[in-house]
């Protein structure tokens, strides 16, 4: 990355510079109605398209990237993004396809999205599968709608509350609010997994629509309990929702169907290997039991006698959750992941992916102790991870430095840092997904050690890392206090 | 192909060095605990290797009939825009593509300043005084949008034009539907956009905002100073649903006393994608900053002093607030925002109204040519951009059929969704339509008028 300070691109506007000529007008000029024109011209940068290329060019220059960095972040599976995948995303087949279109015009997108379709539903074991959601936090919503409504009907009503795992990822509450349930916290055991105790007192305690839990959990653990939270769960009338960040670990290995669950969402952008863009677009795809299949969003794509349609006649469906039909070019890239890598691939995708975080484990935690692992002189073999895993940095933060300085120094040498102070205060998640090689494995292991030791020798320098990236530490509590959220020409 | 680096031998490796005789040892928990069970194989189709891949998929693709090949007039939302080379060479860099999220600044400043760049160059276009990253799509802004006045209110009434998208208001409804007390109430169109009489009548003390959309479904331009004034003096939220394009030659929302501008991206040099993933925008007063959902980037210093930026008032966001946040949303549409702001930044103020224009004296040409051969707007006196509704003598799906015979989608029949003009179909035309194109669709739509007609 360059350090060099960078204009903003207001800053190398120039009146009159233009990067690119507009389609001509081989018609009359004709004015529009005075009452309703602006007089007032929009002030866009102005610039040549040389300048306009150096400048986001050496943008792509202060960035971190999959493609040029390891990211090793809990619960956000950064794989590889697949070059084969982008080329077809961009086939003019769909690029120039218009959603309001005929169904008989569309028959290759509808074709593509009822196999996704089919494909993923054997993957989750469950009848049904909607592909409209956004994004993970999007399908989390659209399924408490969902749960809402089946349980309004049934008779129930009164059940609108969710319950949270305490170490779930923010969206799952959020979504729990926005989906107008009442959210309860489950509480961990110190061993990382759901306490099965809490569980049931908060089932009894409380008028529970749904627990929203992953397998395996934001802990880093496959919980061996997951049947009996299953079945306590149904027992007490609700439903289990899988938040599928962390399928990275199970795709191929095990269905979210056989274990109980009644409904759950994929990250396209995680487990399914479809990049990440600076925070989006991803998509959230997701799969329900019979019971909530009625309800699913509308339309659905389905297929008669070799033709593909939308439909529309879903009279208990929760209704349009999205403008048109959902992501559907990110949707190109899952299906062709999906169809690279076959059931075979699945497997060894998820069995790789535990293998390498174990591995990782493994390495560091003699200096980064494990909350959630075995015994110090245990293999992680007899307590093993799941994608990734918690590290807490004890000894040194005895020497006075902190996650977040751990987290910087780590910049410093070329990684992306893991995810910080979630699940636990201080703590780091660590979550190398399957298609890092072995090098880079103990490339990052040697340089969370070689931080371990700098901490003892000169932790000066690692409180104040980076050193290395464009810019030194950011001050994002001046941020906040003193919000500046656009460019003004005074502001300096 | 599964991208898996680690070789057999490494595999071996590993296992040892973590203390398992097989990767089951691994995997026991997943299990219960229990002796892992022969898997049950999952009925996939097997991996196809990369040139098997590439035919698959393109021949899927090879079924569709796109605008490609058929000179494209659809809109309702979706637009056929030109997207300049640069665009695409810039927005598919896959450093753009393959980074993250930016929460941790230092290693993303790139991102974070194109975003600051984005927020500052919505705020100008749309007159506004902040604005987030991006929302999924134009529908979801307008549902954040209704959320957002509900929470700054207090109060519980949405009111919403009919003239806004189908599937936007559709979308809201599933969003507000079951919310305790929440009430949505649907203001009917007259003469083609909102009919103020009854939206008088329907505002109270309650109503915590009127969402009307201009230039509307039907490409009506509304009279949203108006409506704004409705709102203010009721104590009510406006908020305005706004096509971006159009702000090249329209007055913005910031003119017309909007608190709240939301609008589809997709016309910022985002392809038609068959519906997705487009880019929802949202932009507001000052007052309304932490409310706002969504990622906001932040200008600030380094340690150095030197300036650098963050994503901030995090506090509003469900990675701090968890229950509390404004929104649920977290992964959103970053890319596309990157992608709209060198769509702008590209064309530059005069390049932007020289779009829009050209859009207007195009969809103008359209209206002179089929007025001259008895088909007329259905509301010939109000003012439109982009999109024209037109009344046809014939039914409308004969007029399709025998258009896209002729390789022409020539527009939307809006019946489905407005029975009143049932009979009516709308056109799109954008930059990207030649005279030529739009000579022949006259001459297909004149072929179902009857001869001399004059009315």
């Amino acid at each position: 990355m360059t350090s060099h300070p960078e204009h903003l691109i207001f800053e190398i506007s120039t009146p009159g510079a233009r990067a690119v000529d507009t389609p001509p007008c081989d018609v009359p000029y004709s004015e529009i109605d005075p009452s309703i024109a602006s007089f007032v011209e929009t002030e866009l940068p102005e610039v040549g398209q040389l300048d306009l290329v150096r400048h986001y060019t050496r943008l792509t220059n202060r960035l971190f990237c999959v493609d040029t960095n390891f990211y090793p972040l809990g619960s956000c599976t950064m794989k590889y993004n697949p070059k084969v995948s982008e080329r077809l995303a961009r086939h003019s087949g769909w690029e120039w396809l218009h959603p309001l279109q005929s169904d008989n015009d569309c028959q290759g997108s509808l074709a593509l999205l009822f196999s996704l379709r089919t494909m993923l539903q054997e993957m989750a074991g469950l009848p049904e599968v909607s592909l409209h959601p956004a994004a993970g936090a999007h399908g989390q919503w659209a399924v408490l709608r969902m749960v809402m409504a089946y349980l309004q009907d049934r008779g129930q009503p009164h059940r609108r509350t969710v319950l949270v795992a305490d170490n779930a990822h923010g969206t799952n509450p959020a979504s729990a609010t926005s989906a107008g349930a009442t959210v309860v916290t489950v509480r961990s055991t110190p061993d990382g997994l759901l306490d099965l105790d809490h569980l049931k007192q908060c089932l009894g305690e409380h008028d529970v629509a749904a627990l929203m839990i992953a397998q395996p959990n934001c802990a880093g653990k496959f919980d061996p309990n997951f049947r009996k939270i299953v079945d306590a769960v149904h027992d007490a009338g609700a439903m289990v929702y899988l938040d599928g960040a962390n399928l990275n670990a199970m795709l191929g290995l095990a269905r979210a169907g056989d274990l109980g669950v009644d409904a759950m969402h994929f990250g396209t952008h995680l487990s399914l290997g479809t990049p990440h863009g600076c925070g989006g677009p991803g998509a959230g795809p997701i799969a329900v039991c019979d019971a909530l299949a009625p309800y699913l969003p509308v339309p659905q794509v389905v297929e008669r006698g070799g033709r593909y349609a939308w439909d529309y006649d879903r009279p208990k469906s929760i209704g349009r959750i999205h403008g048109f039909f959902g992501q559907f070019t990110v949707l190109v890239r899952a299906y062709t992941y999906l169809r690279s890598l076959g059931p075979d691939g699945l497997r060894h995708v998820s069995e790789t992916a535990v293998l390498c975080a174990n591995y990782l484990a493994q390495r560091i935690r003699d200096v980064y102790p494990l909350p959630y692992g075995p015994p110090p002189g245990q293999p992680m073999a007899t307590d093993p991870c799941a994608h990734g895993f918690v590290a807490l940095p004890k000894h040194l933060h005895d020497a006075g430095v902190s996650t977040m300085d751990v987290a910087k120094a780590l910049i410093d040498r070329g990684y992306h840092p893991p995810t910080v102070h979630w699940p636990l205060p201080d703590s780091l998640t660590i979550e190398p997904t399957e298609t890092e090689s072995k090098h880079t494995l103990d490339a990052f292991a040697d340089a969370l050690l070689s931080i371990a030791d700098q901490s003892a020798k000169d932790p000066a320098v690692l409180k104040e890392a980076p050193h290395n990236a464009p810019v030194r530490r950011v001050d994002e509590i001046a941020a906040a206090r003193n919000p500046v959220l656009v460019w003004k020409p005074s502001t300096p | 192909m599964d991208y898996v680096q680690i070789t057999p031998k490494q595999r071996d490796e590993m296992l040892r060095a973590v203390g398992a005789t097989g990767i089951d040892d691994l995997l026991r928990p997943l299990f219960g605990n229990e002796p892992r069970q022969a898997p049950r194989p999952l009925n996939l189709p097997p991996s196809l290797d990369e040139m098997s891949l590439r035919a698959h998929v393109s021949a899927i693709a090879g079924k569709n009939s796109t605008g490609r090949e058929k000179s494209c007039f659809l809109g309702g939302g979706a637009y056929d825009h030109f997207i300049p080379a640069v665009v695409d060479a810039l927005a598919n860099k896959a450093e753009f593509l393959t980074a993250y999220s930016p929460y941790q600044p230092e290693a993303s400043q790139g991102a974070l300043q194109a975003f600051f760049e984005w927020q500052t160059m919505l705020c100008r276009l749309t007159g506004m005084e902040v604005a987030s990253v991006s929302l999924y799509d134009g529908a979801h802004a307008v549902s954040e949008a209704a959320i957002l006045a509900l929470n700054a209110t207090g109060k519980h009434e949405i009111i919403v034009s009919e003239g806004v998208h189908p599937h936007y208001r559709a979308v809201l409804k599933a969003r507000l539907a079951d919310m305790p007390g929440v009430r949505y109430t649907e203001i009917p169109l007259k003469d083609g956009v909102i009919d103020t009489m009854e939206m008088e009548g329907e505002l109270d003390e309650d109503t915590a905002a009127v969402i009307c959309q201009s230039p509307n479904f039907l490409g009506e331009v509304e009279r949203v100073e108006t409506i704004a004034k409705f709102a203010r003096a009721n104590e009510s939220l406006m908020v305005q649903v706004f096509n971006p394009l159009s702000l090249g030659l329209l007055k913005h929302p910031g003119e017309m006393d909007v608190d709240v501008a939301v609008g589809e991206g997709q016309s910022l040099g985002i392809p038609l994608s068959y519906g997705g993933p487009y880019l929802g925008l949202l932009a507001a007063k000052a007052k309304y900053v932490r409310k706002v959902p969504g990622h906001i980037v932040g200008q600030t210093v380094d340690a150095a002093g030197n300036r650098a930026f963050c994503l901030t008032l995090q506090a509003r966001e469900q990675h701090v607030r968890r229950e509390r946040a404004n929104s649920n949303v977290s992964t959103n549409e970053g890319l596309l925002a990157l992608r709209a702001a060198i769509y702008l930044a590209a064309l530059g103020p005069a390049g932007l109204r020289e779009v829009a224009q050209t859009c207007h004296n195009k969809a103008a040409y359209l209206v002179k040519q089929l007025a001259a051969r008895g088909i007329r707007r259905r509301h010939p006196t109000r003012p439109f951009f982009n999109e024209v509704l037109v009344k046809l003598t014939e039914p409308v799906h004969a007029a399709l059929a025998r258009a896209s015979d002729a390789g022409i989608l020539a527009g939307y029949a809006v019946g489905e969704h407005y029975p009143e003009f049932a009979d009516c179909l709308m056109i799109a035309v954008t930059e990207r339509r030649t005279k030529k194109e739009i000579d022949a669709l006259v001459e297909v739509l004149a072929a179902g008028a009857p001869a001399g007609a004059a009315s």
